[in-house]
């Protein structure tokens, strides 16, 4: 079973709310089996309500959540048996020992003493926790901990892997590490359903990505579908030196769009490029009579940050300094 | 480091729970909890001290102004600290809010495993907590002129009684936890209730000192008949009557915050 395309996990009009809020305003997806799907959104958009549905910790008002065919409202103890959570709060026990955090959840999954010893002698060296195994947990660094509850959570060697925000608050050489390790489990045919506010993350892990917003999916597909649906390529500028950045973005005022992106901080201006090499040529053109001086210009595909800024409709996580143009006149923005 | 090994495709074997494999569960989790009491050496000195402390100042500030039918007030006094040093030193309702505030819940909410594992593995394991307790309490009442009047197996008894009751109100307190969520709140709420119960009791001072109005729920609430049986058993004298009261009050605790703390931890 290591790469059928069957749907394996199947969501559908699920809305779940809490007192008068509305979490999950009625939720459709599908999460192929032996694949990667990462479910993309701002804070509070509702990730995690959802995350706790499928892993049967919440039911939902309405709807349907079927994991790897059984339902997860009338055969809970059937979901749990398909799946591993690793939630957004470490679930390791900081006073056992790496290993004995390990062996308690191979008891708990009902394998035999010689198993769980099996099993966790090979997931303390997939994980690259051999060596601190014998040590208190809360000896260890945020790294070794998140990588000891993921171990923690393929113990019971689940068919279906549900990570929420496994990389929040990780460096970027831990976060690389960890990105690895759930690679090596998809290609070993374990699916992933993980949530992120990472573009990169979903960008680099995701074979499908579903973006939710306010309890709503409002995209899904690939990430290259998703950077064909924002449109075509874009070209970027960069300028020479600040003093520059104004001048520019009034000189290509008749290119800008909705979806460009003016990043002071970066000294950086992005806008669509319907026509392709003619609109660069274009771009150029109007730069040379406004005399601006351009460290950079180029044509390329939209970057997952921006197709998540046009569909959500705020800049969430990317800084203050990118700021959406909504008028044509980017003029009077640029001032403020 | 090559692939991890792929899963077995869901084996319906292991989704039904059996009574054995929910033993083995709490097992499991009792083991555990045990564990982090022992690698917290402080806490288990710390809870030894209340037992002895109390025993000490009762004797000796209230003993010599309250007169006991039996006379000597260290006997009088003793089960009364006992089981008011389990209730007031209890960490059920703080760990368990503190596992919950943490990941740890979540993570056995989503294993396959019996619904009362985790509440059961709490709850025995601060039984052996609470054994601990007795002892440091037993030990302290010998010191200050604290006797077994009765043979060796009505006193066993009669520590298994505190223990019991002490058993009953951990589910009481693991509902509370459950209920309210944050290890602070826990663990005052957790033990709010059980403040009249311990006061207006037989435990410190006769009932019939008391106005009449607080007399009939004096002589009939959980602690003081679990108190008057434990006394009974240790000290002697009519036993069948308090033991039978206490035993259906901890059988009733038992049942009903038994059936609550399972119902909450299901949705919390």
């Amino acid at each position: 079973m290591s790469t059928s395309n069957d749907p394996i996990i199947e969501v559908d009009g699920v809305r779940k709310s809490f007192g008068g809020t509305e979490a999950l305003a009625g939720i459709d997806l599908t999460a192929e089996t032996g694949r990667v799907l990462a479910l993309l959104g701002p804070n509070g958009a509702g990730k995690t309500t959802l995350v706790r549905i499928l892993a049967t910790l919440l039911t939902p008002d309405a709807g349907k959540v079927r994991v790897a065919g059984y339902d997860a409202v009338r055969q809970p103890a059937a979901v749990r048996s398909v799946i591993g959570l690793t939630g957004q709060h470490s679930a390791v026990d900081d006073l056992l020992t790496g290993r004995e955090n390990l062996e308690m959840l191979g008891a708990l999954n009902h394998l035999s003493r010689a198993e769980i010893r099996r099993r966790t002698d090979a997931a303390l060296a997939d994980f690259g926790l051999t060596e601190p195994a014998g040590r208190p947990a809360k000896t260890y660094s945020g790294g070794m901990r998140r990588r000891l509850d993921l171990a923690a959570s393929l113990v019971g060697r689940p068919p279906v892997l549900i990570l929420d925000e496994p990389t929040t608050g990780l460096d970027p050489v831990t976060r690389i590490d960890l990105w690895a390790a759930i690679e090596r489990l998809v290609n070993g045919g374990t699916t992933v359903l993980l949530t992120t506010q990472y573009l990169e993350e979903a960008d680099r892990l995701a074979h499908r990505i579903v973006v939710i917003d306010h309890g709503h999916v409002i995209a899904s597909g690939s990430a290259d579908q998703l950077k064909d649906q924002l449109g075509r390529d874009v070209i970027e500028v960069r300028v020479a030196d600040s003093s520059g950045f104004d001048p520019a973005a009034a000189a290509l005022a008749p290119l800008l769009r909705d979806s460009s992106v003016l990043d002071r901080e970066r000294q950086r201006l992005t806008m669509p490029a319907p026509r392709g090499a003619a609109t660069l040529s274009a771009a150029l053109n109007y730069l040379a009579q406004a005399e601006v001086t351009v460290a950079d210009i180029g044509i390329r595909r939209p970057s997952l940050d921006e197709v998540f800024i046009a569909l959500t409709g705020a800049p969430d996580g990317t800084g203050a300094s990118t700021e959406l143009v909504t008028s044509t006149s980017p003029q009077s923005r640029s001032n403020r | 480091m090559t692939t991890i090994a792929a899963p077995a495709p869901a084996d319906l074997a292991g989704v039904r729970t059996t009574p054995r494999m929910a033993l083995r569960d709490i097992a499991t989790i009792a083991r555990r909890n045990l564990r982090r009491v022992l690698r917290t050496p402080q806490l288990l000195v710390v809870s030894a001290v209340p037992p002895v402390l109390f025993v000490v100042l009762f004797r000796y500030v209230f003993g010599g102004a309250i007169h006991t039918s039996s006379g000597n007030y260290a006997d009088y006094l003793l089960p009364t600290v006992l089981i008011l040093t389990q209730l007031l030193g209890a960490t059920t309702a703080v760990a368990l809010a503190t596992d919950l505030a943490g990941g740890m819940v979540d993570r056995f909410r989503s294993l396959p495993i019996a619904r009362s594992a985790m509440l059961a593995g709490r709850t025995i394991a601060d039984l052996g907590r609470g054994a601990l307790v007795v002892l440091a309490g037993l030990v302290a009442g010998l010191a200050v002129g604290f006797r077994f009047h009765t043979g060796f197996l009505p006193s066993l008894a009669g520590m298994g009684l505190v223990l019991a009751f002490s058993f009953a109100m951990s589910w009481e307190m693991s509902w509370v936890a459950l209920k309210v969520k944050d290890p602070e709140t826990a663990q005052v709420a957790g033990f709010l209730p059980l403040v009249p119960l311990v006061f207006a009791s037989s435990g410190f001072v006769p009932v019939a000192s008391m106005p009449g109005w607080l007399q009939g729920f004096a002589n009939a609430q959980p602690i003081s008949v679990t108190i008057s049986a434990v006394r009974a058993l240790t000290q002697g004298g009519p036993t069948a009557h308090y033991l039978w009261q206490s035993a259906a009050w901890i059988a009733g605790i038992l049942v009903v915050f038994g059936a609550l703390a399972v119902m909450e931890y299901r949705k919390v």
